[in-house]
């Protein structure tokens, strides 16, 4: 059996979105989380919370949150699981290939809960 | 269109030939030569150096050098018979192909001296694969062989006659063996180590007969002084001569000792003909060995896309190992240079020979000797022509000074001579950004060949001041064998007390998965557990593969590829309740494609109460040992290779390592289970088994060699246990075993005395270390599943664990699911299907 969903744009208002307990984000590691229909990668690590689109744009495949984090020359990273590029966790760009990148959104953590904005410019 | 693109004919398909036509067309990428190659033997180029290894059970394949080519077609078995100069072509017996440029690469013949019965059943020469088969189909059941000439060749058939099992004699017309390479007192020391082989030589006497038996096959050899030795095989290998028939023939001139006569651009006087490798004269010189035939390859091809390129002349350098002896000989090797000084060493003792040909101020190196130890050969071969790179007898000292001073090297020195590379040249690369051998390969072709320069490369590299990449990455500089000791020796538990105490900033993709490959191989506790999960790669984190959408792969552990029809069934049933892809794989098992996250530990339920575990696919561990049916049902099957590969796969299952490791086990010497294609092969024998290692499928194959033989079962384990142990705590990260082995300073041979004769004293260490990972196996896949807190990572969205990954949607192709089309542009909005399990129960 198929079932048809239709995800939408993101929606004009940006509202930070509740998404879990800051305790359900492994250390040093991200989860995917679905926002407004919008697969968004989380990450945290030592330097803080970070957001970026869930979808490795190269690969065009929705894994970037199973990429593995890290620094490279003290920027934060994480590294694609599929074909490897890494992107700067707190912009997006991607480090291995000039004028990739992926987009970021913002997050934050209120009450020992997460929340995410979507910054989808256009 | 002739035009544009012009008619190349290259007649010979040899070492040199295959040289030339990679050379071209690396040159010509356009494809303004079009290339038709004529060759006489029925397979393509192989190389003919290595020749007899075909006795030490390397096979035709492996001897390859040949690589198809769309732009080159190569006519198998149809010699040239005929060059007509007039009309431009070349006939063969299956037509006639004309040129714009002929290149002649027809190499030489097996000079056989004109004695009565030299044409006796059972003589043979020693230069193709097809003599070399001949040869091991004829010794077959005969007890007694004789080599005519005592030369590199004679003594390499010598060799093969007695792995053979042949009781071998060799006769040399010359007072000393290898006379052409060596002086009267290295010849004295290598008729040592040849007598200490049981092969007898008859010196400075000439074959006067070859005697017939009563059969009329041969029987034996008339020497010159009367002696008669009796041989029921004789080789001939008493020097060669170049192929210049068709030459000579179509009216070319040809050199004072044949060979077709060229200049020192290769080319004939016929402007469209050219020669290059054993056939040629260049400028009247033919050159017997393969790198001045290279070089040659390298002059035409150049040639050929209008460049004017010259022959540089040849290095006549040789370094080989003749059973079992090291053998070096170059430059000035006889000291024929008028007035120049002989330093030389000799230890009876330790059966060393060295002599250094000095020119008269003894300023310069001219040349010299090496029998018995060949390892200052490198810097040495590199220092002809220039000043010495340390005192005389500090160079000669055995071992001592292993390629002492290649930082001395003048820059013109020429450090590669197989690819005529220089150490400006190595310089260069390095200042490019070469930061290790195989950059420096791939960017120079120095170490393609031979591989004796490779030390030097090492070495060039160090005084460079470049550090080899023994650095892991910008967090640690230790390189993976280093950490690994860190480590078991400090105790250490956790990624972040290593990266603070011996490394620097927050680790990356590189060094996390190595260090968590680390932290398991010494039995820190469930992959996932703890500050271990997140630094696992993807596959290791939900232990299943990832594939190219996103969609995991799930493969259980089929031991030695038996399974009973029950559990057959159950994996069907479950690719069929999740709608996954199956395959069978190349290991004997099942590979089921198409799972999500969420879905990985409902579908490891069903299959861990089936009696299932993880087959590690996933991990860069021991992935499966192979195996044919053997003795229980194969009539030719000698032992119990199924029970041997279960027992194999079950001790070694999620042995974590530096890269996967794959086995295999054959009932029998037929090989079916393909033993020699793995890290670790076993194949039957009536008395036991034999073990295999460091072979590879893959991008770069290589058979594994044998390491021993006629084991008993345990004995068998026990070195395996050793192998493995010491390979996860000494490779290098993603290196094989073949390429671990490579890289062991001292190869095969070190292996051999560190895992048998325990030469580090480390046995002990490697079974316990065995022992301790066979105790504490559990399976990664049950773990998971009985503990709440790691099934929670099993969820698609941290939000909305129950909704599916939308992007995750399948196509049908031939019955099965398969990703729908490849991902394109943001489809994020765009209506996207969502693939429920069907299930039916
Ligand atoms: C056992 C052995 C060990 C050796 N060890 C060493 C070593 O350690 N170091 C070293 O430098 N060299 C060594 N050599 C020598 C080296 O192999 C040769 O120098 C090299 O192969 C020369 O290459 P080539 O292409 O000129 O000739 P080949 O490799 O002999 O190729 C010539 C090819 O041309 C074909 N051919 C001939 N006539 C025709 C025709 N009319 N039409 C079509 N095809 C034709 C032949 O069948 C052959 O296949 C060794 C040789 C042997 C046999
Ligand atoms: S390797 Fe030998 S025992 Fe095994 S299947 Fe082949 S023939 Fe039979
Ligand atoms: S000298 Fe033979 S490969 Fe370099």
């Amino acid at each position: 059996m198929t079932i048809t969903m239709t995800t939408t744009s993101p929606p004009a208002t940006r509202t930070w979105t509740p998404v879990c307990p800051l305790d359900r984000l492994e250390a040093e590691r991200g989860v995917a989380a679905l926002v407004d229909g919008v697969q968004v990668a989380l990450f945290r690590t030592a330097d803080g919370l970070f957001a970026l689109d869930n979808r490795d744009p190269v690969a065009g495949a929705y894994v970037l949150s199973r990429g593995i984090v890290g620094s490279r020359g003290g920027v934060p990273t994480v590294a694609s699981p599929l074909h490897k590029q890494v992107y700067d966790l707190r912009t997006g760009d991607c480090l291995d290939l000039p004028g990739v990148a992926v987009p970021r959104h913002d997050v934050r953590c209120r009450d020992g809960l997460v929340e995410v904005r979507l910054r989808r410019e256009g | 269109m002739s035009e544009r693109v012009s008619r190349l004919v290259v007649v010979g398909n040899g070492m040199v030939g295959q040289r030339f036509v990679d050379a071209l067309r690396a040159r010509d990428p356009q494809g303004r030569w079009r290339v038709t190659v004529l060759a006489e033997e029925n397979r393509p180029a192989y190389d003919r150096v290595r020749l007899s290894a075909f006795f030490d059970g390397v096979g035709a394949e492996e001897l390859n050098l040949h690589t198809p080519d769309d732009g080159v077609e190569l006519r198998l078995g149809e010699p040239a018979t005929e060059v007509d100069r007039e009309r431009r072509l070349v006939r063969t017996a299956a037509g006639e192909h004309p040129y714009d440029a002929l290149v002649l690469a027809t190499g030489s013949y097996a000079f056989v001296p004109p004695v009565d019965g030299a044409t006796l059943p059972g003589v043979f020469v020693y230069r193709t694969l097809d003599d070399l088969t001949a040869i091991r189909e004829y010794a077959r059941g005969r007890r007694t062989g004789a080599v005519i000439g005592g030369g590199l060749l004679g003594l390499e058939a010598a060799n093969a006659l007695r792995l053979l099992g042949l009781d071998t004699a060799v006769v040399e017309f010359a007072p000393r063996l290898m006379p052409v390479q060596v002086d009267t007192a290295g010849g004295a020391m290598l008729r040592r180590y040849v007598d200490g082989l049981g092969v007898a030589t008859h010196l400075g006497v000439a074959t006067t007969a070859v005697r017939s038996g009563p059969d009329g096959t041969v029987a034996g050899l008339e020497l010159a002084d009367g002696t008669v030795v009796d041989a029921d095989l004789v080789v001939v290998a008493a020097g060669v001569r170049p192929r210049d028939e068709l030459a000579r023939a179509a009216g070319l001139a040809l050199g004072p000792r044949g060979g077709v006569l060229v200049d020192d651009a290769c080319r004939s006087a016929d402007e469209r003909i050219w020669a290059v490798g054993e056939c040629a004269a260049v400028d009247g010189t033919c050159h017997g060995l393969v790198a001045p035939g290279y070089a040659m390859a390298e002059v035409v091809a150049d040639r050929l896309v209008g460049g004017v390129a010259t022959f540089p002349g040849a290095d006549t350098a040789t370094k080989l190992k003749l059973l079992g002896v090291d053998v070096a000989s170059f430059g000035d090797a006889h000291g024929a240079t008028p007035g120049c000084l002989d330093v030389t060493f000799t230890d009876p003792a330790t059966r060393v020979y060295a002599k250094l040909v000095l020119s008269d101020d003894a300023q310069t190196l001219l040349g010299g000797v090496l029998v018995g130890d060949a390892s200052a050969y490198p810097t040495l071969r590199a220092s002809v022509g220039g000043p010495l790179p340390a005192p005389p007898l500090a160079l000669l000292a055995p071992e001592g000074t292993t390629g002492a001073g290649a930082a001395a090297l003048p820059a013109a020195a020429q450090v590669c001579s197989c690819n005529a590379v220089t150490r400006a040249d190595v310089d260069d690369a390095i200042a490019g950004g070469c930061a290790d051998v195989p950059a420096l390969k791939a960017c120079t072709r120095a170490g393609t060949s031979c591989g004796s320069c490779v030390p030097m490369l090492k070495q060039l590299l160090d005084a460079a001041g470049v550090r080899q990449s023994t650095a892991l990455c910008e967090h640690f500089d230790a390189g993976r064998q280093e950490l690994f000791d860190i480590v078991r020796v400090r105790g250490i538990r956790t990624f972040s007390q290593l990266v603070a105490e011996h490394g620097r900033g927050r680790g990356c993709d590189i060094c996390k998965p190595v260090v968590a490959s680390i932290l398991a191989s010494l039995g820190s506790g469930h992959v996932l557990d703890g500050e271990q999960a997140s630094l696992q790669d993807t596959n290791d984190h939900f232990l299943a593969n990832l594939q190219r959408d996103g969609s995991y792969s799930v493969v259980p552990r089929i031991p030695g590829g038996e399974i009973t029809p029950e559990k057959l069934i159950v994996i069907g049933e479950v690719a069929r309740d999740f709608r996954l892809y199956t395959k069978i794989t190349g290991g004997q098992r099942i590979d089921l494609f198409g799972a999500r996250v969420e879905q990985l530990p409902q579908i490891w339920r069903r299959l861990v109460d089936a009696g299932f575990e993880s087959g590690h696919a996933y991990g860069k561990a021991l992935r499966t040992v192979k195996s044919c049916v053997g003795e229980t049902w194969c009539r030719y099957g000698v032992q119990d290779s199924v029970g041997l590969a279960i027992a194999l796969e079950l001790r070694y299952r999620g042995l974590r390592a530096p890269h996967k490791i794959k086995s295999a086990v054959s009932g029998c010497a037929r090989e079916c289970a393909e033993a020699r294609s793995k890290d670790f092969g076993v194949i039957a024998t009536d008395t036991g088994w034999n073990l295999y290692v460091g072979g590879n499928g893959g991008f770069r194959p290589r058979h594994a060699d044998l390491f021993a033989t006629d084991l008993s079962t345990e004995a068998l384990v026990r070195l395996v246990d050793r192998f493995l142990m010491y390979y996860v705590r000494t490779a290098d990260r993603l290196q094989r075993t073949a390429a671990w082995i490579e890289a062991l300073e001292g190869g095969l041979d070190h292996l051999r005395a560190v895992i048998v004769d325990d030469s580090l004293g480390l046995c002990a260490e490697l079974d316990a270390a065995m022992a301790r990972h066979v105790d504490s196996y559990s399976d990664e896949w049950r773990d998971v599943l009985e503990d709440p807190v790691r099934l929670r990572r099993f969820a698609s969205f941290v939000n909305a664990p129950g909704v599916p990954d939308p992007s995750i949607t399948f196509a049908l192709e031939r019955g099965q699911p398969v990703p729908a089309g490849r991902a394109t542009a943001d489809e994020g909005r765009q209506p996207v299907a969502l693939g429920m399990p069907a299930v039916r129960r």
